[in-house]
């Protein structure tokens, strides 16, 4: 029998969660261990799927490392797992911060063994997000993921840490709840869990018996809470601020994913016709996004709060890319998600760093730190150049796709408009990230900050790979194109444009 | 006739005489216990044995033994099981009732049994009243202001709905001349459709044996009776209350709405109607009411409501759905199976941490995550059960539950019904966030006996493993939900 890769990169952090839980509190070594390899082994199996992953074009569409047993029979509901060229870079991008994020946490000392478990099976779930190919494992998946979020929110975040995480919550759960009609209501049309074979078949296997707008809709809600697309993008602020460092990075590095993820998946994979119809408007509500996102970051002082409104920003350009509908706009949209998960994660991390090494976190009182933290500001720097998309970084080739796919494609009339209007995004983010890191790192030094610490020898670890890996896919975007367009291709062919 | 089929009957009528009679004697009350433990064990397992077996009926139908009647016969039993587990340390409170206690809960357990299994108007009566009879005794059995209290208003609420039941059953009765239900079914089948219609006594006696029923499994409007009788019974009872009791009245409901009035379509589709009506007013009101709950006793109260709500989603179901489908009784009895292990589970915890602290106010959880981290986790689990999230048991029940609605053209219902769940999350969550976020008011750590850990550990794994793999329960369910009509 082949191994089931896919099976042991998913529950590995599960287990060391249940490890974990068994391990005393007062053992934090220990406990930081554990959660290191059960992290570290997923990451180096799903560097190998990425590795051997088959990138000829016959592959495209297909599913590889597929594993399939029959789970529930009276709902004929699978246990099936399986990648294409759409979820193997996410399963990776999540593999490699769930790793990071372990060593983010090493200065956790209140409660780690509760933490450290929840963060594995925040993983966990995560991952199963990804790779799940039936409908009703995927909404599972879906939904565990709230519950770890809910305690590492409450328990271990900052400020108004109890109101996010409810907010978080009730957002999600409010979400999946129409998620889980949108389940409901295609099982029925279609009979089947299988989401490829639904996404294969169309829905002419159905007895079409509901309207596949309304389907459409149900689905689009509850990733457009994730995503998070305007208007229901206000979680994200608090969340995002009040979370510790850690679950920040996993938050708008991956999770917010799932929504982006989901729309190509089912959405747009499922219902190619309804996505024709329904772009306008979601493109629209990109562009607010995009505009709206920006313009609110620019007036943030508080310096995590100021990246978090910028991931509703970023998040439109993934909105714009995938109703653009075309196959390179669909392909920059996904290379935006790792892109965006990699180089926001690690603004995250140097946002934890500064908040934790300067205990002040208002950019007002900050300032002239690049003499007394030159390695944080450089690594800062270039985050934050990321993030504007300056070339060679992984998020100019991301954007540029988007913008390129956008202003080509037909699917929506005026489509070079609304992307010449996104362009201006652009310049506003490189407003606030050129304001952020001047705010913080340049003018002249202050004399409190002397004798701050600097970045040491783990974080510089971390933070220099996260940005190998910015700088990695700027260079040669083609390493993951390649494998996305697989992926992408055979949801453009049922758009037909 | 075949009177072994009667055996979990007789075996738990025999054990409770004799735990009466041991009680005389026997100065170890634990033995009283064991004994009717093992009762329990046997009849349910004389229920396993009967399972699949062909013998539909017993007394000239009034009783029929299908697969539907012992999959509840070994619910209860399992039940009751738990809940004498839970009440172990409980009972200290009235150590000199121990004896009756017990008998009381196994007669209550007899009673349910019978109301699963009767296939006859009068039947279901006796079968009913000796339920009934046995828990406002046990809802009194603390004797101080509020247990006495909230036994009388269930005494009194619980004879008006028996009043109310007999009337609607005396007027189906008129309608029909009949009190076997296979013989109802049949004469309302040789009706015409005007005939039908021109039987208003006939309809009148079906909106009245809704409203009895409804009393039983707490719907609203029928529900005034749940937050006072579940705060002022002793817990063990409250949890016996929310889970048997309401499983009962679901059985009967069942039984009683697909034997004798599942065909013509046109009357299931009406009564589907006022189904559909009861589940969305009970979510409703049941979720908004048990927002600000102070007393998690009554915050269970009003959630079991809720609870009732979602599985009269499964009810309107059963009418809408076509006569020979089984999707509406099998995702009910799934519902029932998940739900019992979930609730019970909740109040083991109560039951254990108010004997520790004397108290049910939710405020009074603060730092139980610290206090008693064990208890804690168990109760968070149960209480995402009742969300509906997975991985528990509450999600799977929930998502069959809903998929059958939709599959029958109930979706606005479906709708409602997980935006109530939303609504449900607020509260419940509530309380894990005393739990594990707020400081604890002592140290102390909050002690359990063994046979409560017991019960709970049932429970839990219980509840995981309807969540993970719930396929073979739910094949069971399917198998019981072929009803006997008789």
């Amino acid at each position: 029998m082949e191994f089931n890769y896919l099976t042991t990169i998913l529950f590995l952090p599960a287990v060391g969660a249940i490890i974990i839980a068994f391990i005393s509190s007062e053992n934090e070594g220990i406990i930081k261990r554990v959660a290191a390899i059960f992290t570290g082994i997923p990451l180096i199996l799903a560097i190998y799927l990425f590795a051997v992953f088959d990138r000829s074009l016959g592959a495209a569409g297909l599913i590889q490392f597929e594993e399939k047993y029959l789970w529930i029979a009276p709902l004929n509901a699978h246990y099936h797992l399986g990648v294409d060229g759409l979820s193997m870079p996410l399963v990776l991008l999540t593999a490699f911060l769930g790793f990071l994020a372990v060593f983010i946490s090493w200065k956790v000392h209140e409660r780690p063994r509760e933490y450290f478990a929840w963060l594995l099976l925040l993983e966990t779930s995560i991952i199963g997000v990804f790779a799940s190919l039936d409908l009703l494992l995927f909404f599972i998946m879906w939904e565990i993921e709230v519950i770890p979020m809910y305690f590492l929110i409450s328990i271990w975040g900052s400020g108004r840490r109890e109101y996010s995480a409810i907010k978080y919550v009730l957002y999600t759960l409010f979400g999946s709840a129409f998620m889980l009609a949108g389940v409901l209501m295609l099982y029925f049309t279609t009979g089947s869990l299988n989401m490829m074979d639904i996404t294969n078949q169309g829905l002419g296997m159905v007895q079409s018996v509901m309207a596949p707008g309304a389907i459409f809709v149900a689905f689009l809600i509850g990733f457009a809470v994730k995503l998070p697309a305007f208007p229901l993008h206000t979680w994200l602020p608090d969340a995002h601020t009040d979370a510790p460092t850690a679950v920040s990075v996993i938050l708008a590095g991956v999770l917010i994913k799932m929504g982006g993820y989901g729309m190509i998946r089912i959405c747009v994979g499922m219902f190619p016709d309804v996505a024709q119809e329904y772009a306008q408007p979601l493109i629209i509500i990109a562009l607010i996004g995009i505009l709206y996102g920006a313009a609110v970051t620019l007036m943030q002082t508080d310096i995590k709060r100021m990246i978090a409104y910028s991931s509703i920003s970023h998040m439109g350009y993934v909105l714009l890319g995938i109703f653009a509908l075309g196959q390179v706009s669909l392909t920059g949209a996904a290379l935006q998600m790792f892109s965006h998960g990699v180089v926001t994660g690690l603004l995250f991390a140097m946002a934890g760093l500064v908040i934790h090494n300067i205990e002040v976190r208002d950019l007002r009182q900050l300032g002239g730190l690049v003499r007394q933290v030159p390695v944080m500001a450089a690594v800062f720097s270039v985050a934050g150049l990321a993030s504007l998309g300056l070339p060679t970084t992984s998020g100019f080739a991301a954007e540029f796709l988007i913008f390129l796919g956008s202003f080509n494609s037909t699917a929506v009339p005026n489509l070079q408009v609304y992307t010449l209007i996104a362009i201006v995004g652009v310049v506003l983010t490189a407003g606030y990230i050129l304001w952020m890191l001047q705010q913080a790192f340049f003018g002249p030094a202050k004399d409190q900050f002397n004798g701050v610490k600097d970045e040491d020898v783990m974080e510089k670890c971390y933070t220099f790979v996260l940005i190998a890996v910015i700088m990695l896919v700027g260079i040669y975007p083609a390493i993951l194109t390649d494998v996305i367009k697989l992926g992408i291709t055979p949801i453009v062919g049922f758009i037909g444009g | 006739m075949n009177l072994w089929l009667f055996t979990p009957e007789i075996t738990l009528a025999v054990f409770a005489v004799l735990v009466i009679l041991l009680d005389l004697g026997v100065q170890q009350k634990n033995t009283l216990r064991s004994v009717s433990l093992s009762g329990l064990v046997i009849a349910g397992a004389a229920s396993v044995a009967m399972w699949g077996g062909d013998h539909p009926a017993l007394f000239n139908n009034m009783l029929a033994v299908d697969n539907f009647a012992l999959f509840f016969k070994f619910l209860f039993a399992g039940i009751a099981f738990l809940v004498i587990l839970a009440s172990a340390d409980y009972v200290d409170k009235f150590s000199r009732f121990q004896g009756e206690y017990y008998a009381m809960i196994l007669l209550s357990t007899l009673g349910m049994m019978l109301m699963a299994a009767t296939a006859d108007l009068i039947s279901l009566y006796i079968a009913l009243e000796l339920t009934s009879i046995s828990l406002y005794v046990l809802v009194g059995f603390l004797k101080d202001r509020k247990s006495t209290e909230a036994s009388l208003k269930y005494l009194l609420l619980g004879a008006l709905a028996s009043a109310v039941l007999l009337y609607g059953m005396a007027l189906v009765f008129g309608a029909t001349g009949q009190t076997q239900l296979g013989a109802i079914a049949q004469s309302i089948q040789a009706m015409s459709l005007e005939g039908l219609l021109d039987s208003p006594a006939l309809l009148m006696g079906i909106v009245l044996l809704v409203a009895g029923f409804g009393f039983k499994i707490a719907a609203v409007p029928f529900q005034m009776w749940v937050p006072d009788v579940y705060e002022g019974a002793p817990t063990p009872v409250t949890a016996y209350l929310s889970v048997a009791s309401k499983a009962a009245g679901f059985a009967i409901i069942l039984r009683v709405f697909f034997s004798a009035f599942g065909i013509p379509e046109w009357l299931s589709l009406n009564w589907g109607v006022i189904f559909a009506v009861l589940a969305v007013i009970s979510m409703i009101i049941g979720n908004v009411v048990a927002i600000p709950q102070a007393n998690i006793k009554r915050m269970l109260g009003y959630s079991s409501i809720a609870q009732a709500g979602y599985l009269m989603v499964g009810l309107a179901t059963l009418g809408f759905a076509p006569a020979v489908a089984i999707e509406g009784q099998s995702t009910i009895l799934f519902f029932l199976a998940s739900y019992a292990l979930t609730n019970l589970g909740a109040f083991i915890v109560v039951i254990v941490i108010s004997n520790k602290i004397d108290s049910d106010e939710i405020a009074d959880y603060a730092g139980m995550g610290k206090r008693a981290p064990v208890l804690a986790l168990a109760l968070t689990l149960c209480l995402i059960s009742l969300i509906g999230m997975p991985p528990a048991a509450g999600f799977m029940a929930k998502f069959y539950i809903f998929r059958a609605a939709v599959m029958n053209d109930l979706l606005w219902l479906v709708v409602i019904a997980v935006l109530n769940s939303v609504i449900s999350a607020y509260y419940y969550l509530r309380v894990v966030k005393v739990m594990w976020l707020v400081q604890p008011a002592s140290g102390e750590n909050v002690p359990s006996s063994g046979a409560p850990r017991l019960a709970l550990f049932l429970c839990c794994v219980g509840v995981l493993l309807l969540g993970i793999i719930p396929g073979l329960v739910m094949k069971l369910a399917e198998l019981a939900g072929k009803i006997f009509i008789g």
